[in-house]
């Protein structure tokens, strides 16, 4: 089957589950450490281990951040109970989880993407992690492993689950709405991010309709996506899929698959052991979850700027579109605190946007974004002239690299302050040792523009902003 | 009973009257002469009691006050988790396990000077109500060991009737504290769901489990409560702020309280006609003594047996789950996961624990969700109300505490419905989260103990004890414990 099918007529339709641990000093249900990374079965008590007797208390902290996150998507916090989820596994050492069904702690928000567009947020609950479990031999597979080791460390780590509505299009947007997500969850303070230890992880639900269809078509829920690359590549994949299923006259089953990132492909896991029936009743253990309408606005007050505001703050201070990609950049990469100093510095934020968006975008890589105050500094030299933007550009990267003052730097690099009006002294000088040229130029022969910057630039070394000195040539013979 | 109080053996410990460990001695001569018979324990911990009442008599003899159970014996039900003592709930799946933890209970027993002889026997993970369901098999009745001792608690009964301690601790989910307190004839009270915590006993239904004192006297079962009462944050289904004293009103006798005898218990179908009648006589003596009865129906009650037989299995059902051999207790190795799972549970789980484990799983199963477990809880809903009403009329409330006297071994193990029925006067107390004491009124016909159940509003243990404690005045003299003498 080709996995790259034309989709043309077919739309692909994305509603993901993302489960984020949240940053907290213990666990959801008691005070061992929620940490990654120690050693197996270090963090663990008689609450985590499910001992008999043990019974769980509800980490304050964790309910908090659970209303960050859920405020910072624009949720509804409503009164929640706790539910079990029955089943049996041997990272889970209740063989149940304690999760959220029907009374949720957040309902009924939405994310704006980039581009503007607004995903629906259906709800974002609270729950406990399990352990983990690793298959030894046998590939890691659980059916062919020779043995499996569980660390609990990570049960009871507190998790809080986001259900998108499925209005998501294509591999792309799944790409972009994570990635706005995990600005989100950083910016609340409650997570850390980190797809990679899997502080992060990401479930989608993929199906495909005609193009114009206001029905869905039957889903397939798709585990093991480990990096914003094999989501996207899981996603197309799983359209692709799809779309053959059906052009073959075929109907595409409503099942779990799991993601081959080897293999680029996604693979059913039904077998009869998965079908479950979690018999989910309300958690005894615990009562339920109210917290005070005062307890939730100081919450609210203590968010702090969230990506979209943010975004819009630095589009309207630069006057671009705030679905420009420049403003995306800014805003993700955390620059725009430097936008905001140039503008309180009285310098251009156009220009400051469009030199952090390219060249501090770019130095990231390596070094870490420039003090704010010297970029202030730099931004003004520009924009006043006294440096060329391929002089503020080397200058730029000097100050990323080591630090110092943009004046400092510019002289040491003999890049002589050429304001605009030292440049209409030089344009002075130029225009009166070639009178003759001068009459041409203003007779109308354009090609004496070039004679006259090139002079300007002989003149001044090198130094001189040869598009202001354009412009001031242009409106000397304007106003010869 | 011809052995002295707990408070008064308490009393003369913090005095220096006596010392705990001779307290502890005598207790153990009796322990040594009738547990073979009787069967009260599945674990008696000497060791353990001896040191505790070594350190009793030293902080006595140092001049600190132990507390207010100095050198008092108690007995544990085997579901209360002991720091590295097996703890089994008398289930071969737990079979070797030692918590590495002390129950809250155990704990405040501990603080307020209390030494522990031992666990006692019960019905499996205390599902049934005669004490035969246990892995280490019966315990007998100490007033008649034809008998059973009532259950699931009825370890911890029998080693208050049989003099083993004056104090025991038992758990209540559905009537297994009260149940076998009446058929032991001793005092067993059920606390208002939440006053007691609940952390370190192994969960049974975590809705409707509740730890409950026995003892031979009813000042003896308030003072135990009081030690063990209390906010714990460890359980989040504690409540907060002071308990109620329960011993507070021991004294006061019952002139102008209102007693509504429940119409749906007293004289209901199953209830024998010796039981009825010493309740009806229980009701008169209250009356005679200047309370206000009157009878009173609480129509809800009639659908509580269901309720509970769906709610108990279904939280059991899950509370289970964790018994799977991968982490402690039993295993079973098989050749991978689920048959281990399988094989385990199989092996470890005694017949009435798979029964309601099946029950329970059915009654949470998709589909079915709301038909059982849902209604069940609208009952239980139905109950609370139904309560609330007759509480507008009434103080506290009466009835039998279980329908019959002590039957025989092996009468109903045959029968699970009509062992379920032998709590059809308890659970409804659970259900409601509300308290409720069984106190020893005379005899059936039998000669075998009868226990009134003294029924009162959430938080009012100071009322029923104050009941309870006149009933114990009025009660005609008690039979004599016949079981040394069989």
């Amino acid at each position: 089957m080709s996995a790259v099918r034309d989709l043309d007529g077919w739309e692909t339709v994305v509603g993901l589950e993302v489960h984020c641990e949240l940053r907290t000093q213990t666990k959801l249900f008691c005070g061992c450490r929620n940490a990654f990374g120690d050693e197996p079965n270090t963090n663990v008590c008689p609450v985590c281990l499910g001992l008999p007797g043990s019974l769980p208390v509800l980490n304050r902290r964790a309910v908090e951040y659970a209303m960050r996150i859920g405020l910072a998507l624009h949720c509804q916090v409503q009164p929640s109970v706790f539910h079990r989820k029955n089943y049996f596994y041997p990272d889970m050492p209740k063989d149940y989880q304690i999760s959220q069904y029907d009374a949720p702690i957040n309902v009924g928000g939405w994310l704006e993407l980039p581009s503007g567009k607004r995903v629906g947020i259906v709800r974002a609950h609270l729950e406990e992690d399990t352990g983990k479990t690793t298959h030894v031999g046998g590939g890691g597979r659980i059916h062919e492993a020779a043995h499996s080791l569980v660390d609990y460390n990570r049960a009871g780590v507190p998790l809080v689950e986001i259900v998108s509505q499925p209005d998501i299009r294509g591999p792309q947007e799944a790409r972009e709405y994570v990635e706005e997500l995990r600005a989100i969850l950083v910016a609340t303070g409650a997570s850390d991010g980190k797809m990679e230890e899997g502080s992060l992880r990401v479930d989608c639900n993929v199906s495909v309709r005609p193009v114009g269809s206001g029905t869905l078509g039957p889903r397939c829920e798709i585990k093991n996506l480990n990096s914003l690359r094999s989501l996207a590549r899981a996603v197309s994949y799983e359209a692709a899929r799809q779309v053959e299923v059906l052009a073959q006259g075929g109907e595409v089953a409503q099942e779990t698959r799991h993601w081959d990132e080897q293999e680029g492909r996604t693979y059913s896991m039904r077998s009869k052991e998965e079908a479950y029936d979690y018999r989910y009743f309300p958690e005894p253990d615990l009562v339920a979850l109210q917290p005070s309408p005062d307890w939730v606005e100081s919450v609210r007050r203590s968010l702090p700027a969230l990506p979209a505001e943010r975004r819009e703050e630095v589009a309207r201070a630069a006057g671009v579109p705030v679905s420009s990609e420049a403003v995306a950049t800014v805003v993700r990469l955390g620059l725009d605190g430097l936008v905001r100093a140039a503008v309180s510095a009285g310098a251009d934020a156009n220009l400051a946007l469009r030199r952090l968006a390219n060249e501090v975008a770019a130095g990231l890589e390596d070094h870490g974004p420039p003090d704010a105050g010297a970029f202030a500094r730099l931004v003004q030299m520009e924009a006043g002239g006294e440096l060329t933007p391929a002089q503020a550009r080397a200058v730029l990267r000097l100050l990323m690299e080591q630090g110092g003052d943009p004046a400092g730097i510019a002289e040491r690099l003999g890049y002589q302050a050429l304001a605009a009006d030292a440049l209409a002294q030089v344009l002075d000088q130029v225009v009166g040792a070639h009178p003759r040229e001068w009459e041409r130029y203003c007779a109308g022969d354009d090609r004496l523009a070039g004679f006259f910057i090139g002079k300007v630039k002989a003149a001044t070394a090198g130094q001189a902003d040869l598009r202001a000195a354009t412009t001031l040539l242009q409106q000397r013979r304007a106003t010869a | 009973m011809s052995s002295p109080s707990a408070a008064e053996l308490a009393a003369r410990v913090r005095r220096g009257e006596v010392t705990a460990t001779s307290v502890l001695e005598e207790h153990l001569a009796r322990v040594a002469a009738r547990e073979p018979e009787v069967h009260a324990f599945c674990l008696v911990t000497e060791d353990l009691a001896r040191a505790q009442a070594a350190e009793v008599d030293r902080r006595v003899a140092a001049g600190v006050d132990p507390g207010p159970l100095a050198g008092v014996p108690v007995a544990l039900k085997d579901l209360l988790c002991t720091k590295g003592i097996p703890t089994t709930c008398c289930s071969r799946i737990l079979a070797g396990w030692r918590p590495p933890y002390d129950a809250t209970v155990v704990r405040r027993l501990a603080a307020a000077g209390a030494v522990m002889v031992g666990k006692t026997n019960m019905d499996e993970f205390a599902m049934g109500s005669s004490t035969e369901h246990s892995a280490f098999g019966p315990t007998r009745n100490p007033r008649d060991l034809s008998r059973v001792p009532g259950g699931s608690s009825g370890g911890s009964a029998a080693a208050v009737a049989a003099g083993f301690a004056p104090l025991a601790l038992g758990s209540d989910t559905g009537g297994s504290v009260r149940q076998p307190a009446a058929l032991c004839g001793v005092v067993g009270a059920k606390p208002t769901y939440g006053l007691v915590s609940r952390f370190g006993l192994v969960a049974f239904a975590s809705s409707l489990d509740q730890v409950g004192p026995f003892a031979a006297n009813v000042a003896d079962a308030a003072l135990a409560l009081d030690v063990i009462s209390g906010h714990d944050e460890a359980d989040s289904t504690s409540l907060p702020g002071e308990p109620p004293k329960a011993s507070a009103k021991l004294g006061l006798g019952v002139e102008g309280v209102r007693v509504g005898v429940i119409a749906e218990l007293a004289e209901a179908e199953g209830i024998a006609p010796d039981v009825a009648r010493r309740l009806r006589e229980a009701a008169d003596a209250l009356a005679s003594a200047g309370a206000k009865v009157e009878e009173i129906s609480v129509p809800a009650l009639r659908y509580a047996l269901s309720a509970y037989y769906l709610i108990a299995p279904a939280e059991a059902s899950s509370n289970l789950a964790r018994y799977d051999g991968v982490r402690y207790g039993l295993r079973e190795q098989r050749a991978d996961m689920t048959e281990t799972y399988i094989a385990t549970r199989s092996a470890g789980f005694g017949p009435e624990v798979k029964r309601r484990v099946m029950l329970g799983t059915y009654a949470l199963s998709a589909g079915y969700y709301d038909a059982y477990y849902g209604k069940a809880q609208k009952v239980r809903t139905l109950i609370i109300r139904g309560f609330e009403e007759a509480y507008r009329s009434c103080d506290v409330l009466l009835s039998p505490t279980s329908p019959t006297t002590a039957f025989a071994l092996g009468a109903k193990t045959a029968d699970p419905l009509s062992m379920y029925m032998s709590d059809i006067c308890t659970i409804p107390s659970n259900l409601a989260g509300h308290p409720a004491v069984s106190v020893p009124f005379g005899t059936g016909d039998d000669g075998l103990p009868v226990g009134a159940q003294v029924l009162a509003p959430a938080l009012g243990e100071a009322e029923m004890f104050q009941v309870a404690a006149a009933l114990e005045r009025l009660a005609p003299a008690p039979a004599p414990a016949t079981g040394a003498e069989r």
